[in-house]
């Protein structure tokens, strides 16, 4: 029995005639103690999902259960053992960081110290600004107040709608390492992001795009779904070669990839012919490599 | 070599704390400029400085030939502003907003007539032309409105993080579009927290604690720090950082 | 938009042609003890009159008092026994005016009104005669005998207060809420609903009864406007008010979602009916008849008859046990309004 379970959700918003469909039949199963990274851009659907998820919005079609709960009907049951830490900073701004905690707890019918041990990681970490009042707070502090808050009654779920946005990488990476200490607690954990990069941290994606699920499985599942040959190429004049790349038979795609760009090749193609259509770029570098998780769902979007 | 932004020792200070502290940097006519930093860097206050928004503490900068202390209305009319939250206005239509921001710096009927199909032919919005700003999908928006930004052909033009929320396709179609207003010798001026797009610059200065503490290549970067990505140059002076604030 | 271009329209229509202090048809009491002739035509000319509307049921000074207790009148005129011969032996005559002053505009109008037809009819008789018949008119203030405008507006401030801050501070505090983000980790708790609104509007409750004591105390010590009825059921009547306010304030919140559209609507939408049709600036029987239908559903109209009875006039409950009810009714209705609408989910 998975911990989440989602089964061909559709929501739509607007009128008739203006109508938008943000989610659009998903499906998709998450393990207890898994961490599983729902990504994909603004407006591919994460908010909607994550809200119906947590009873806070209705689906148009569809059934989903969290912990065993219909999320309809055991509206109570899960917000009861459900944590979620909306994509806007959601804490109250004008209390400090020790009231908003210990105003969590209250709502939440525990205390600070009977779940301590699970926050103590995060928390320690605001501790010495906790008279500071939270609207004062740097972006990185405020996502480890909100990520406290959120687990202070020990929940079985975790919800975390894109909380690595807008934060530096230095932030983004410190959070990410806290959420591996999370999992080892046995927590499940739902995290949505933008950031391509963040997927190789999760045990599973979901790739999402326009209200639909494009691929679910493991970062390296995923990678191997790929089935394409993959060449990394660099020369001296790189908006030319990117034009020049567009133009040869074999390439079926080609874009910028960091300091090179990413060909995307046809199944047989030879590296003589390659070489040949780049004669005009001398001292290109041609090697092959492993496509990552942005590789792939640029190859999903275009199909 | 001609230089559009001029920065020398250039502060600015909030009673004891230096949100930005005696930074020096030249950039070049046409040159795509990644300017990285952690949270609360200072990246944003040195933008605003440039921008002419908010008068330095002291040190000296010129940018479009203008000195950020006494011109900076002129400064204003020369460069072009794009963030992520600033957007157009939603409740015209895409034509109306290049109207709007065409005759808000002061261009000709004529002018902004052509631009505006010139834009409307690039994007291929032909079809949209008409319809509300606020019914476009994000990426399509994003790169209006850097098309608007640049819509009077400033020197400069600079972007605060525009591609963030972004789908990797659209993402790199923008980074396309700003590649090709290089090319036209527009100066781009870019802050972003995708470490694979800092690659795209020309060059990429990081700051940590208000000061700039590398300006290179991605390529002299990554050579200088031993490593081979910019996400690593990037943490090992970031974690460094002293501070920490918006 | 709408409201943007059609309030003043309805504002400007609203003030120029149904709000007036202006008087019409008005009911007076006549307490006619002679039943002369000189009487009767006074009374008829006072009828005859577009200002007036006589009503001749009255028979005692106990009459009178009721019919100001109930409201249904504001002045009564008593002819004197033996008013004709009077006039014709003494040549002169007295007129007693007795006007309900809890209002002083309206008090100061009608006397003022009925002093003129009568002084007219005076002038009719005393016409080719050497000594002139003098008809004297004595006028009493009833409630209010120094006519002190702190009289009426007491009342109209604390409707107006309370209004302003139950409703619009409910909505607007509940809003922020939804704005903020707040709600929505509220709504993903283990916290009933209800009580996150119960907590919200609480305080607002408290100061609120902090404010009705302010008011009151001022006007007793600062405006020697004293509190003549019960002073626990005036408080009573207040909580009573506040609830009211407390739940309209619920139930905009519940359907605005920016802090600015609540304030927007509590503005408009309460405040003004507060102020002009709760009596307390036009009084309400002169309004034309589909603004006094508008005014019963002002919960401001009820109250602020309920101060007037009770504070001005030293009326028990048994005086204001309708309106009391009316007021009840409307909290239930808006509260199960409220508690019907009040999203346990975000949309």
């Amino acid at each position: 029995m998975g911990s989440v379970v989602v089964n061909n959700i559709v929501k739509t918003y607007g009128t008739k005639k203006a109508q938008v469909t943000a989610l659009n039949g998903i499906s998709f199963e998450v393990a207890p103690g898994e961490l599983f990274g729902i990504i994909g851009p603004d407006g591919a659907g994460k908010t909607s999902l994550f809200r119906i998820l947590t009873t806070l919005m209705l689906a148009d079609k569809g059934e989903a259960s969290v912990d065993g709960y219909d999320v309809v009907k055991d509206l109570k049951a899960i917000r009861k053992r459900v944590g979620y830490m909306p994509g806007r900073f959601s804490l109250y701004q004008d209390l400090t960081v020790a009231e908003n905690l210990e105003f969590f707890a209250t709502i939440f019918n525990t205390s600070i110290e009977e779940n301590y041990d699970l926050i103590k990681d995060i928390y320690s970490q605001i501790e010495p600004f906790k008279n500071r009042r939270a609207g004062k707070l740097s972006g990185g502090m405020k996502q480890k107040l909100a990520l406290s808050c959120a687990l202070i009654h020990y929940p079985s779920v975790l919800f975390l709608d894109e909380p690595t946005t807008g934060v530096d990488a230095v932030s983004r990476k410190e959070f990410w390492e806290m959420l591996r200490r999370l999992k080892e607690k046995g927590i499940t954990i739902l995290v949505s992001t933008p950031y391509m990069d963040e997927a190789s941290l999760c045990d599973r994606v979901a790739l999402m795009q326009e209200g639909k699920l494009m691929s679910v499985n493991t970062p390296s599942g995923i990678v191997e779904q790929f089935g394409k040959p993959l060449l990394a190429v660099r020369s001296g004049n790189m908006l030319q070669l990117l034009r020049d790349l567009k133009q040869c038979r074999e390439v079926e795609d080609a874009y910028p990839f960091g300091e090179y760009h990413h060909a995307v090749m046809k199944k047989d193609f030879s590296q003589q012919e390659l070489e040949a259509c780049l004669k005009n770029h001398p001292g290109v570098t041609i090697k092959a490599i492993q496509p990552d998780i942005e590789d792939c769902f640029m190859d999903l979007m275009k199909n | 070599m001609e230089y559009v932004i001029q920065a020398e020792k250039l502060s600015k200070t909030f009673g004891e704390f230096k949100a930005v502290d005696e930074i020096s940097f030249q950039v070049s006519k046409g040159e795509i400029f990644g300017f990285l930093g952690a949270n609360g860097a200072g990246k944003t206050t040195a933008m605003r400085m440039l921008c002419g928004l908010s008068i330095p503490s002291s040190g000296k900068a010129t940018v479009a030939g203008f000195d950020v202390y006494k011109q900076t209305e002129l400064i204003k009319k020369n460069i072009g502003y794009m963030s992520q939250k600033f957007s157009l206005y939603e409740d015209l239509t895409v034509k109306e907003n290049m109207q709007f921001y065409g005759g808000i710096y002061g261009k000709s009927n004529q002018f902004i007539k052509e631009k505006t199909a010139a834009i409307i032919e690039q994007l291929s919005l032909q079809n949209e032309a008409g319809k509300l700003v606020g019914s476009l999908p994000l990426g399509w928006k994003q790169k209006l409105a850097f098309s608007v930004a640049i819509f009077h052909e400033p020197a400069i033009v600079f972007l605060d993080e525009p591609t963030g929320g972004v789908d990797p396709v659209t993402r790199r179609e923008f980074w396309g579009m700003i590649y090709q207003a290089a090319d036209r010798g527009i100066t781009v001026f870019v802050t972003t927290h995708y470490m694979d797009e800092a690659e795209y610059c020309n060059r990429v200065s990081i700051m940590v604690d208000g000061r700039i503490e590398a300006l290179d290549s991605p390529h002299g970067l990554k050579k200088t720090f031993g490593t081979d990505s910019m996400d690593s140059v990037f943490l090992k002076l970031a974690r460094g950082a002293a501070r920490s604030a918006d | 938009m709408f409201i943007l271009l059609g309030m003043p329209i309805v504002e400007i229509i609203i003030f120029g042609f149904a709000l007036t202090n202006e008087v019409k048809n008005s009911k007076i009491a006549v307490f006619d003890q002679s039943a002369d002739q000189a009487s009767v035509a006074i009374t008829q000319e006072l009828n005859a009159s577009r200002y007036f509307d006589v009503v001749k049921d009255i028979h005692s000074y106990s009459d009178i008092d009721a019919a100001f207790r109930k409201g249904t009148m504001k002045l009564a005129v008593v002819f004197p026994k033996n008013f004709h011969e009077d006039l014709l032996h003494l040549n002169k005559a007295q007129v007693q005016l007795i006007a309900d002053a809890s209002d002083p505009n309206v008090a100061t109008t009608l006397t003022n009104y009925a002093t003129a037809i009568i002084l007219d009819y005076q002038d009719r008789i005393t016409q080719g005669r050497e000594v002139p018949y003098t008809i004297k008119t004595e006028q009493r203030m009833l409630y209010n005998p120094q006519l002190k405008g702190a009289y009426s507006f007491v009342p109209g401030v604390m409707a107006m207060v309370l209004m302003l801050i139950c409703t619009m501070m409910t909505a607007v505090t509940i809003v922020k809420e939804k704005e903020t983000g707040t709600m929505e980790i509220m709504l993903v708790s283990p916290l009933q609903p209800f009580k996150i609104i119960v907590a919200k509007a609480v305080p607002y409750l408290l100061l609120s009864l902090i404010n009705i004591a302010s008011i009151l105390l001022l006007s007793t010590f600062v405006l020697g406007v004293p509190i003549q009825g019960n002073l626990l059921l005036l408080i009573g009547e207040g909580v009573l008010f506040i609830i009211t306010c407390l739940t309209l304030g619920l139930l905009i919140s519940t359907s605005t979602d920016s802090q600015q559209t609540a304030m927007f609507i509590s503005l408009t939408g309460m405040f003004l009916p507060t102020v002009m049709l709760s009596g307390f600036m036009f009084p309400i029987e002169n309004m034309p008849r589909f603004l006094q239908i508008i005014s019963n559903i002002v919960p401001a109209r009820w109250f602020y008859s309920i101060v007037k009875d009770v504070m001005i006039k030293g009326l028990g409950f048994t005086a204001v046990w309708k309106e009391t009810l009316i007021l009840v009714g409307m909290t239930l209705a808006l509260l199960a309004l409220s508690i019907k609408k009040f999203k346990i989910r975000l949309a």
